[in-house]
């Protein structure tokens, strides 16, 4: 008899315990229920999501492969194709951050090259809690550590990402890792275990008790007790996978391969399942050839083991030869585990006995899919800014150059240089945009192509209105993409949430999506793969609803003319506003104060909502930047979002990074037309708008290419010398300040919040 | 000008280093497997960034003991230019064709950015073509960059003019905050005693075209056109 | 037989991870401590029914030539039956 006890360690229910004595005709012996517990939990199966997420455009005329696979692809053009996801790894992070991390990238790296694709580029959504707390310092730092170990190691150029702070991850961190790889559009690889009596070869690490039950782990809430999950947390060897990447791509290019899968989570169940079910195949596993790094192993834990850096294949039967000749040239462990079948059934041996025999399709197809009961959530923050507050509408009283300095310092604000400095942004001399534009951006050596990609996601946004907050960041990311000159390709997606057994949080994660589907949809960027993570709660204190969204377009490149970047390039040039934001009135700007930085950092209140978004609107913006760079008309463009149009314009005077220093400053001189009030004006993060700078002569082309695309384009100012700072007039106010103390609040105030920075000089003296 | 570039398992500048040496020699440069013994007639070789074998042990150290190392120091040994680039100046040090060693960068942690290099010698096949107090853009990126040597070794790389490229301002001061990583002596490049054998920590092959950000790099390679 | 090797580095040279350690040791209330200094240990198991003579001229020599670098490292071996 199967106990309640032990059902609940394999996280199934008892009504799904039933639906696996159905599908399988008999009882399930302990082998195969966990069989069923990895592929049923909610990492694998989607079982909470899957039918919201039927919704989302997912095909296009340059996708050549959508959701579903390890990764998207994209044509990109002469015969190059893009491979990318975005994957998190949440739960392994927080209890163990530096590896944890570590083999977050190490997976979606794994992800792109099982495709046929080389890794060429990788970045990351980042959440933690206020840095004022030494548990969130010691998350952040050890997360920051473990992605640079892995993938500087690798050898692959990280072009930054986002990191974004809120009270709701103190003990939910967020590690979303992004990769994208490039192939040739026809030597693309995919997970099927085609031709009956082809071998399966298992390649790279032995097989250890690694993060046994990670995707079970992944797939419930944290308590108390998480921590004595510790032992199973997996080590990802970076060293390892760099050799695994060049002998699977050796192995690709000899033609023996057929079919190919990286064992992630779930190891060795899913990777089978998963391409027995593709191919409408079968894959028959004999245990004992495994490669073992641990003795005494059961079935149990050779099938649910998680130890990185193993890659499933399936060769042409004849051909093993060629194949093992490559690994072994990488001095890699390649061995025969088993075979294709025609019964679409997962079949194991083990000692001789057969250990599982389960169809494919109850493992894949037949998992559950649930329309989890779904409650709206009652309001639990204000529309209207709190009764007597500075927002409600009184005269502003405050210092609007102290505000700026205040939000220039915010963690959600200022320079990430201290996290990306420690990330190789270079290797394989691609990158033509790294970490600290708008777009990270890599060029196709060879070819006049390059491609710029993005990360957003806005908790704060999506806890106002989930639904509104998701189509601001798929328009942000895009407007990211486009701010460098390219135009959106298309998308993926990851969506981090509580517990979808509360109706309130199943009620996010619905809008959520439909909101998704409607930007994506809206700016021409389908999805093309992703994941979902939910239970992010501990002790029942869920996240913010964060969606991150990555959005990858492409550009053409020239020796004349590369990406445009974000900042101010010389002095003497035309700054303009191009918009395509709504008018709005004086109670919705109230309203929408309520979602900034501004309100939360220097009013520290939240209330309102987010920022109104016009798709049609954002779309045209797009147009418009990347004919603007065509033209050679935009020298520099950067977005409005976080801190509003304040922030965005100290921005662009600022270097991208310290060491550029005080010679790559411009300064500015600059008249905003008061709308509100002051505050509102320099704070407010209306979305649709982007900061440009441009000759003088190129303004009239400019304005009236905005212009037809109906979109307001207003002079602002120009460009000065970087001695006399930025000066801004906004109604009665005017503010002046040096970009030293601008740049002395941005760059290093990351830093400095981190206290545990020992600069060299610290350590000499 | 035939360039060689040795690949290691772990080696990941590799493909740089061969696009970089290609634009700069005009001739395909070839790679070389770390288990072979035949450097392929090459002039020139280079050991490229990247993490040999892993790099667990200490870096550079189990890469020295590959067989195409023996034949590496052979060819050093008969007068004939070898550069090392970051990971690759690290195995010259373990290998004993370079002196010191590289440590821990002294903030602990790895740092990728651009810096500023006072080229300090042009004697030698690498520096021909620069002209000295030159100042070029390189970016570096190292966890263990930090040049150590024992005094007495330090003193006598000064006195003969080993030390080939220091950190430095854009201007071209020594500094200590231009010092990323704590080298004594702001110590980012050397040559060997023959002056053939060059290492730094910094990565001339990143910086070979304008649009990454600095094409100074490429003199580097480009100086060994006319071998002094 | 097993081997244990330390390699440290010499006392002359620079200890940046060390000095953290202590940094932070001192930071949390160790008041008492006063210097720390970080070092590798190799765990290393000798073949069964190998020359004892013989294994130890081969550790000694592996220290010496591969586990330490003589430039910047020391090192120092316990055997453990």
């Amino acid at each position: 008899m199967t106990t309640d006890e032990t059902l609940r360690q394999q996280g199934i229910t008892r009504e799904e315990f039933e639906a696996i004595r159905r599908l399988l005709g008999r009882e399930p012996n302990l082998t195969e229920l966990g069989i069923f517990g990895v592929m049923w939990s909610e990492h694998c199966s989607y079982k909470s999501s899957r039918v919201h997420l039927k919704a989302l455009p997912t095909s296009g005329p340059d996708i050549l492969q959508g959701p579903g696979e390890n990764a998207g692809v994209v044509r990109v053009g002469d015969g190059w194709a893009c491979v990318f996801k975005i994957e998190s790894h949440n739960h392994p992070s927080f209890v163990e951050p530096f590896e944890g991390a570590a083999t977050g990238v190490g997976g979606i790296l794994r992800d792109v090259f099982t495709m046929g694709a080389r890794p060429v580029a990788i970045m990351d959504s980042l959440r933690f809690g206020p840095l004022a707390t030494a548990k969130n310092r010691a998350l952040l730092e050890g997360v920051v550590a473990g992605i640079a170990h892995y993938g500087n190691c690798f050898g692959v150029a990280n072009l930054g990402g986002e990191t974004q702070f809120d009270a709701s991850y103190s003990a939910n961190p967020l590690v979303n890792a992004f990769a994208l790889g490039l192939a040739r559009e026809d030597k693309l690889f995919f997970g099927k275990a085609t031709g009956v009596g082809n071998p399966v070869i298992y390649a790279g690490a032995k097989t250890g008790r690694d993060g046994i039950h990670g995707a079970t782990m992944a797939s419930e809430e944290f308590s108390e007790s998480s921590s004595a999950k510790r032992p199973n947390v997996q080590v990802g060897d970076p060293f390892l996978e760099k050799l695994l990447l060049e002998a699977c791509l050796e192995a690709m290019a000899t033609g023996a391969v057929l079919g190919i899968q990286d064992m992630g989570a779930a190891g060795l169940t899913s990777s089978s399942t998963e391409m027995g079910a593709r191919a409408g195949t079968g894959i028959e596993l004999d245990l004992d050839q495994v490669p073992q790094r641990e003795t005494g192993m059961t079935a149990y834990e050779m099938l649910l083991s998680e130890s990185q850096e193993r890659m499933l294949l399936v060769a042409e039967a004849g051909r093993e030869a060629e194949v093992y000749a490559v690994f072994a040239k990488w001095g890699l462990d390649a061995v025969q585990v088993g075979r294709v079948t025609a019964e679409g059934r997962f079949r194991v041996r083990h000692r001789g006995a057969v250990v599982a025999d389960i169809p494919n399709a109850a493992l894949t197809e037949s998992a559950p899919r649930y329309r989890r009961p779904q409650r709206p959530a009652a309001r639990t923050l204000p529309l209207d800014p709190p009764a007597g507050g500075e927002a409600s509408g009184a005269a502003p009283t405050r210092d609007p150059a102290a505000d700026l300095l205040t939000l220039l310092g915010s963690a959600n604000v200022c320079s990430k240089a201290w996290i990306w400095e420690q990330y190789d942004t270079m290797v394989r001399t691609n990158t033509v945009a790294g970490p600290g534009g708008d777009a990270g951006v890599i060029r196709i050596k060879g070819t006049r192509w390059g491609l710029a990609m993005a990360l957003d996601g806005n908790g704060r946004y999506c806890q106002l209105d989930a639904r509104a907050g998701t189509r601001l960041a798929v328009a942000e990311a895009a407007r990211k993409v486009a701010c460098a000159g390219a135009r959106p390709l298309a998308a993926t997606n990851c969506l981090n949430f509580g517990n979808p057994e509360k109706p309130e949080v199943m009620a996010q994660l619905a809008e959520a999506i439909a909101g998704m589907g409607e930007a994506c949809a809206a700016l021409g960027t389908p999805i093309t793969g992703g994941n979902v993570s939910l239970y992010n709660e501990t002790l029942g204190h869920g996240i913010q609803p964060t969606p991150v969204v990555g959005v990858v377009g492409r550009i053409e490149l020239s020796a004349e003319r590369g990406p445009t970047p974000a900042r101010f390039q010389q002095t003497g040039r035309a700054v303009w506003l191009l918009s395509g934001a709504a008018a709005l009135t004086a109670e919705e700007r109230r309203q929408r104060l309520g979602a900034t930085e501004y309100a939360a950092a220097v009013l520290g209140q939240t209330w309102g909502l987010p920022p109104a978004l016009d798709l049609e609107r954002e779309r045209a913006l797009h147009g418009v930047l990347a004919a603007g760079r065509e033209r050679g008309w935009i020298e520099s463009a950067h977005q409005v979002s976080t801190g509003g149009l304040a922030v965005a314009l100290a921005e662009c005077c600022l270097a991208r990074r310290a060491e550029e220093g005080e010679t790559a400053r411009v300064g500015a001189r600059l008249t905003l037309t008061e709308e509100g009030d002051t505050a509102a004006t320099l704070f407010e993060e209306s979305a649709t708008r982007v900061v440009v700078s441009c000759a003088p002569e190129h303004a009239a082309g400019l304005e009236a290419l905005a212009d037809a695309a109906g979109l307001e384009a207003t002079r602002l100012g120009e460009t000065v010398e970087a001695e006399r700072g930025l000066e801004i007039t906004c109604g009665p106010a005017r503010m002046r300040l040096s970009l030293a103390r601008l740049a002395q609040a941005w760059e290093t105030s990351l830093g400095r919040q981190l206290e545990s920075v020992i600069s060299p000089m610290e350590v000499l003296t | 000008m035939q360039i060689g570039v040795v690949v290691f398992p772990g080696s990941n500048c590799d493909h740089d280093a061969l696009h970089a040496a290609t634009l700069a020699s005009g001739r395909e440069a070839v790679p070389l497997w770390h288990e072979s013994t035949d450097l392929q007639g090459c002039d020139m070789i280079i050991l490229p960034g990247g993490f040999s074998y892993g790099d667990y042990l200490r870096t550079g150290a189990i890469a020295r003991f590959s067989p195409i190392m023996a034949a590496v120091a052979q060819f050093a040994r008969a007068g004939n230019p070898v550069l090392g680039i970051c990971n690759g100046f690290q195995i010259l040090c373990e290998a004993g064709l370079l002196p010191g060693a590289l440590l821990r960068n002294a903030g602990l942690r790895f740092v990728c950015r651009q810096v500023h290099l006072r080229v300090e010698s042009t004697a030698t096949p690498f520096t021909g073509g620069c002209r000295a107090g030159q100042v070029l853009q390189v970016p570096i990126a190292h966890g263990d960059g930090n040049y150590y040597a024992p005094p007495e070794v330090l003193e006598q790389l000064e006195r003969r003019q080993q030390v080939i490229f220091r950190y430095c301002t854009a201007a071209g001061e020594i500094t200590a905050a231009a010092n990323p990583n704590g080298s004594l002596h702001h110590i980012a490049g050397i040559c060997n005693a023959g002056r053939n054998v060059v290492g730094l920590m910094p990565h001339p092959e990143r910086a070979s075209e304008a649009g990454l950000g600095s094409a100074d790099g490429l003199q580097l390679f480009a100086s060994l056109q006319p071998c002094r | 037989m097993t081997a244990w090797i330390q390699v440290g580095l010499k006392p002359t040279v620079l200890d940046p991870q060390g000095q953290a350690i202590q940094a932070a040791l001192r930071k949390l209330g160790f008041g008492a401590v006063a210097g720390v200094r970080q070092a590798k240990v190799f765990q290393v198991e000798m073949a069964p029914g190998a020359d004892p003579a013989e294994a130890k001229r081969q550790i000694e020599r592996a220290a010496r030539e591969v586990l330490a670098n003589p430039v910047i490292e020391e090192f120092s071996i316990r055997w453990e039956e």
